[in-house]
């Protein structure tokens, strides 16, 4: 699928009401926390990045996408073993770029949003490893394969569920 | 420089906020030296979503324990007869057990050896994770309110689970020994190597620092050495499941883990550890014969089917006990109605040993001891978070009496001496001749 060049006049601008954009984070994060209790393998997914990255590419506006990425990132820090900010850090550099990715791009088709998303969960890995190794100290090691594996399955993921969020959508 | 930050305005506010993140990292990983307090943003963050979560396992465990208990009990009969045979066999392993533990606690004591047991945990509900794949961590339904501290071990009836990393006051954050950055004080069981057990990106454990030229081989069992000060030392960790060369001098040793990492429900915390140095209790008199006795050799265990049913095998019945000991004890408490199996094979191939000590006057040990505690303390906490075996054990060890067999399955089930002296409730057969006809197993006492 061609991820298609347009100018901003023709891309069109979404919002969303208060409770979406404050719920669907929410929901992502508890989601993200209580599903791999009784599914393990649900832990590949990392739903708040997807919702990031939806939220950036709709709004297209790179302050509200770094904000949304920060605070989502840093919800999640909360809930995590690790310093706070090392998700917020990854986070905040996704939404900024989804953001302005989906000024420039069009993104909204399928083909589009997969190969946006796999790049983006490559992204979002790299700076998360980067931050904890080099300013944290951990000793975290990185899997290639099991990386390429989660990005596919996110790519997948987020697909059908931004699908499903582009019903939230509201003109401009 | 207004038009620069204006025309750069979007770089510059996202340059400002990652510098502010990264000033907070920086800030938190300075202070990590020092004792680590919870965050209060993290306080607020943990309330928050643990209240969800609990209302959540709750209500999932009610549904679930209702189609359990109320709609889905076919095969709950073979089940039930299946567990009982295994109750049995697990028995018999037990009093086999508790002889090898009882002389590792005497030869503990005689070298006073410091020994550090689980003195009480607290049972809790796994309630939530990290949810990351990069990170391995779970939330648990116990906290500061139930006296849970960091640093504290966390096991399953299974095997270890990891370490109490923060604690809230209604809930507390578990560091799995599948994280990265865990790492956990673990020996060979056989070869008794030391290591240090860590886990891998993908979710395994691994065992390092084990040298290359070390014998490792798949299945072995893997064990808490104790050299972290959060595990007991014993405690299972799990089994060996790959061995290869790995980098530098040392062996890549994979760990199956003995607990179910990924299927967690309920876990142990354990809040107290007792650290004491065995002596030698001079008050308790153990003659030269009773060590003699329980040191030879006991009776092979026979079948079941065998001891029960074979012609000319004796059966214990209520005033008919085959071992002349047996005859003298007051009868004990029967451990649990029914487990007919278990007494007839106590007095027709185990008595030798423990009736000897029954008679005697010696102590007669709860498996507990440092073979044994591997793998009997964990099952053998009960609900209140007292290991009842552990007890049991400590107080005929120290006291020197015969262990009462209460009405405790555990504390009776046990207890060698008690298993020969229940009245039973099956009639013995009529001896049949037999070309080897198998004399009385008191009569088989080698001592």
């Amino acid at each position: 699928m061609p991820i298609t060049y347009t100018s901003g006049e023709q891309i069109e601008v979404y919002r969303f009401s208060i409770p979406v954009t404050v719920g669907v984070p929410l929901l992502a994060l508890f989601l993200q926390a209580f599903v791999p209790r009784r599914f393990p393998f649900f832990s590949i997914f990392d739903l708040p990045l997807l919702v990031t990255i939806f939220f950036g590419m709709a709004r297209r506006n790179p302050i509200s996408g770094l904000f949304t990425g920060a605070a989502i990132g840093l919800a999640q820090d909360m809930l995590g073993a690790y310093p706070i900010g090392i998700y917020g850090i990854a986070k905040t550099v996704v939404g900024y770029f989804a953001s302005s990715l989906g000024a420039k791009l069009d993104v909204e088709n399928a083909g589009a949003r997969f190969l946006v998303t796999l790049g983006f969960y490559l992204v979002h890995a790299a700076v998360y490893f980067t931050v904890a190794r080099g300013m944290v100290n951990m000793t975290l090691n990185w899997s290639w394969s099991r990386g390429i594996i989660a990005g596919l399955a996110n790519a997948f993921l987020g697909v059908g569920l931004y699908f499903l969020l582009d019903k939230f959508k509201q003109r401009t | 420089m207004e038009s620069v930050l204006g025309r750069y305005r979007n770089l510059t506010i996202l340059v400002g906020v990652l510098f502010l993140q990264v000033l907070g990292l920086a800030v938190q990983v300075k202070r990590s030296g020092d004792a680590e307090s919870t965050r209060l943003i993290r306080i607020w963050a943990v309330d928050s979503i643990t209240p969800f979560e609990r209302v959540l396992v709750w209500a999932q465990n009610g549904s679930s324990s209702l189609w359990h208990n109320y709609f889905f009990l076919r095969g709950v009969r073979a089940e039930n007869r299946q567990l009982k045979q295994q109750i049995e066999q697990m028995r018999l392993d037990q009093v086999r057990l508790s002889e090898d533990a009882e002389q590792a606690h005497r030869l503990q004591r005689l070298l006073a050896f410091k020994e550090q047991t689980i003195a009480k945990t607290v049972p809790a509900q796994v309630i939530g994770s990290s949810g990351s794949d990069l990170s391995r961590s779970i939330y648990i339904d116990k906290g500061s309110n139930e006296g849970i501290a960091p640093d504290m071990a966390v096991i399953t009836a299974g095997g270890i689970v990891g370490k109490v990393l923060r604690v809230f006051p209604a809930t507390s954050l578990v560091l799995m020994i599948n994280d990265q950055t865990s790492g956990v004080g673990a020996m060979l069981e056989k070869s008794r190597l030391q290591g240090v057990l860590k886990g891998t990106p993908d979710g395994a454990v691994i065992l390092e620092r084990v040298m290359s030229d070390e014998k490792v081989s798949p299945g072995d069992t893997v064990l808490s050495s104790g050299g972290d000060q959060i595990f007991p030392k014993g405690l299972p960790v799990g089994a060996v499941s790959e061995v290869s060369p790995g980098r530098e001098m040392f062996l890549n040793i994979r760990v199956r883990p003995a607990a179910d990492l990924s299927r967690l429900e309920e876990v142990l915390v354990v809040t107290e550890k007792q650290e004491q140095t065995a002596v030698v209790d001079s008050g308790a008199r153990v003659r030269a014969a009773d060590i003699l006795a329980q040191r030879l050799p006991s009776v092979p265990d026979k079948p079941v089917a065998a001891a029960v049913g074979a012609p000319g095998s004796k059966v214990a019945a209520p005033g008919q006990s085959t071992s002349p000991v047996a005859k003298t004890q007051t009868p004990v408490r029967s451990a649990k109605p029914g487990a007919v199996g278990v007494q007839q094979v106590a007095a027709s191939s185990t008595a030798a040993a423990s009736t000897a000590k029954v008679a005697s006057g010696a102590a007669t040990v709860a498996p507990a001891g440092a073979n044994a505690a591997s793998t009997s303390r964990a099952p053998g906490v009960d609900g209140s978070g007292q290991p009842k075996a552990s007890q049991a054990s400590k107080k005929t060890v120290l006291s020197g009496e015969p262990a009462a067999s209460g009405g405790s399955p555990n504390a009776a089930g046990s207890n060698a001496a008690s298993l020969p002296a229940k009245p039973s409730t099956v009639q013995p057969k009529p001896p049949v001749s037999q070309p080897n006809p198998q004399p009385p197993a008191a009569d088989e006492d080698p001592h």
